[in-house]
């Protein structure tokens, strides 16, 4: 299966932000950042066509979501994730001295990902956070 | 019973804080809004879905409904039990309850951050070294006849900034678009890029090149390139020449400079680029802040510790060394031994590895929704939505004050974030003292 290198950048756009106020688990605020905007002809390179899952790595992590065309326009090699906790699962958390962690130039890997499924809010905390036992308060 | 329209309602949703929406009221719901852009619509129309309505506190695995009372009275012993718990968030409340918030981690010795050291952190960082050249947007909105937008695209994140400070609204000697430039700078061709006179883009991670090199450019150095960040010297040329020659220049960023390589030294660069500016022309430059009481979160930490964010009481007195007291810095070395997260979803937002330390510790939020932080808590307590449900004070993104209003009713039984902060607080003193 082709992999192709990539910068992801993360962000807000208008409609995670719209749709982060009809709350976080709502079905369109999963649509709406549980996603990754690719340009048209690395979606070529990986065999897939919009609408299919894609699954992104970093060093950090690695997570698999829609694609979807890009709202704006985006160069070849760049894909944009909106803010949210897919993203989240590939950031790192080095902050170069400033407290401020990298959410924006990460290289990342991509692959077709069509028979994975993207998991839902549920499903990817207790796949990521689950506690062991919770701690006695 | 009758509707009722109340006009000029504070928008709590972005740092623009537009204080022009009418709101529609019947029967305690809010049915209406007019003049707010999609998000605030869609916080004033939403604010009712997926409430956290009742205190709830883990046993075993689950969670299940409690009391304000006990919730808080766990919360104090647990926090006071740690050697350093972290209180995050604090960028979706009031003034007031930041300034007790402040008060709860002096009181127990833990750190105190909100959600700047990982948004706009880096520009304070910037303006420490640098300071800065600002103004209010009222003063940009009447007089700017050139906007900059850096790395940020306010027609996705910020919708209203500009129709209602800059380059589409009508100020007294600046009264329409044809009167004003708009340049943007950014790695893709955004909305917001589409509607510019001038679209800079370059290269991604290379904003501190470029910035160096239009601050060359404005200077009248020679630079000995032929391209800079994937941008022309004559189109960077261009650039310095229109920025010399306007009368009064306004240059906001965007996350876009604060989190691509460089961070806070790209933010130097741009406040070093205003200053240069400034022995040609008239200047100023500002953040675009996102949440809307941010701002509120820098400034009332600052007046009440001398630090803006990031501070660290473990050892009795305000400490601040952002990169090292800063929440993900911590939380990635795995150093807080509980937290309370008020107003904010950090596991939503936090890189993998923080937000994992957070789930091993004892978590509580204070939150109207729920999210993916309460999902993870061990304690929940519900709040209301301020501006929406409850009043407070809060800091436009240009550092002026407003006083939110309160349309309608919490749900019943929910408290305040000034309430249950007090509370906990007035727990924490009876235990201690
Ligand atoms: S631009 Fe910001 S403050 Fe203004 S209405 Fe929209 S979300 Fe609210």
């Amino acid at each position: 299966m082709k992999k192709i290198q990539v910068t992801l950048l993360s962000g807000r756009s208008l409609s995670q932000g719209r749709e982060k106020e009809q709350g976080k688990l709502s079905e369109s605020y999963f649509k709406s950042v549980a996603c990754c905007e690719i340009n048209g002809e690395d979606i070529k390179e990986i065999g897939l066509d919009y609408g299919e899952n894609v699954r992104i790595s970093t060093k950090y992590g690695t997570v698999v979501v829609k694609t979807t065309a890009p709202k704006q326009t985006l160069e070849r090699g760049i894909i944009f994730v909106p803010y949210g906790l897919w993203v989240a699962q590939v950031s790192g958390s080095e902050t170069d001295g400033t407290g401020m962690p990298s959410y924006k130039g990460i290289s990342s890997t991509l692959e077709s990902a069509k028979k994975e499924k993207v998991l839902t809010v549920d499903q990817l905390i207790k796949k990521s956070f689950s506690r062991k036992k919770s701690k006695k308060l | 019973m009758s509707q009722e329209v109340i006009s000029n309602v504070i928008c709590t949703v972005c740092g623009c804080s537009c204080d022009h929406l009418q709101v529609t009221i019947d029967n305690d719901k809010i049915v209406k809004v007019k003049n707010a852009c999609a998000m605030s619509s869609g916080k004033m129309l939403g604010y009712r879905n997926e409430r956290t309505t009742q205190p709830m506190m883990k046993k075993g695995t689950t969670l299940k409904p409690t009391t304000y009372e006990r919730a808080i009275d766990v919360t104090a012993k647990t926090i006071i039990k740690s050697s350093s718990p972290l209180f995050y968030g604090w960028s979706l409340t009031s003034n007031e309850a930041i300034a007790i918030g402040v008060d709860l981690a002096e009181e127990t010795g833990g750190f105190f951050d909100n959600t700047t050291s990982t948004c706009h952190g880096p520009t304070i960082l910037g303006v420490h070294e640098i300071g800065e050249s600002s103004c209010t947007l009222g003063e940009i909105r009447h007089r700017a006849d050139l906007v900059i937008y850096w790395g940020s695209n306010p027609v996705h994140a910020h919708p209203l900034h500009m129709s209602r400070y800059t380059v589409m609204s009508k100020g007294r000697f600046r009264k329409s678009r044809s009167d004003r430039k708009l340049i943007v700078v950014d790695v893709r061709k955004t909305d917001t890029a589409k509607l510019a006179d001038v679209f800079i883009q370059l290269e991604p991670n290379n904003d501190y090149e470029l910035m160096v090199a239009l601050r060359a450019a404005v200077r009248g150095d020679e630079i000995e390139q032929e391209t800079v960040a994937g941008v022309s010297i004559d189109k960077i040329e261009e650039l310095a020449e229109m920025l010399i020659n306007c009368e009064f220049g306004a240059l906001f960023f965007g996350l876009g400079l604060t989190m691509s390589a460089g961070k806070s030294k790209n933010i130097e660069a741009a406040l070093s680029l205003v200053t240069e500016l400034n022995s040609k022309t008239k200047f100023v430059i500002m953040p675009m802040r996102g949440h809307f009481n941010v701002n509120g979160a820098n400034n009332v930490t600052t007046w009440l510790t001398g630090y803006p964010y990031a501070v660290d009481f473990t050892q009795g007195f305000p400490r601040y060394n952002p990169g090292e007291t800063s929440a993900v810095d911590l939380l990635a070395r795995g150093e807080c031994d509980s937290a309370l997260i008020v107003a904010s979803d950090p596991i939503s937002n936090f890189p993998y590895q923080a937000a994992k330390h957070l789930t091993s510790i004892p978590l509580i939020t204070i939150d109207p929704h729920i999210t993916p932080t309460t999902m993870c808590s061990n304690i929940i307590l519900p709040s209301a939505h301020v501006g929406i449900e409850t009043t407070g004070s809060t800091y436009r993104m240009d550092g002026v004050v407003l006083e939110t209003r309160k349309l309608v009713d919490p749900p019943k039984g929910v408290k305040t974030d000034v309430e249950i902060l007090s509370a906990l607080l007035k727990r924490v003193k009876s235990l201690t003292r």
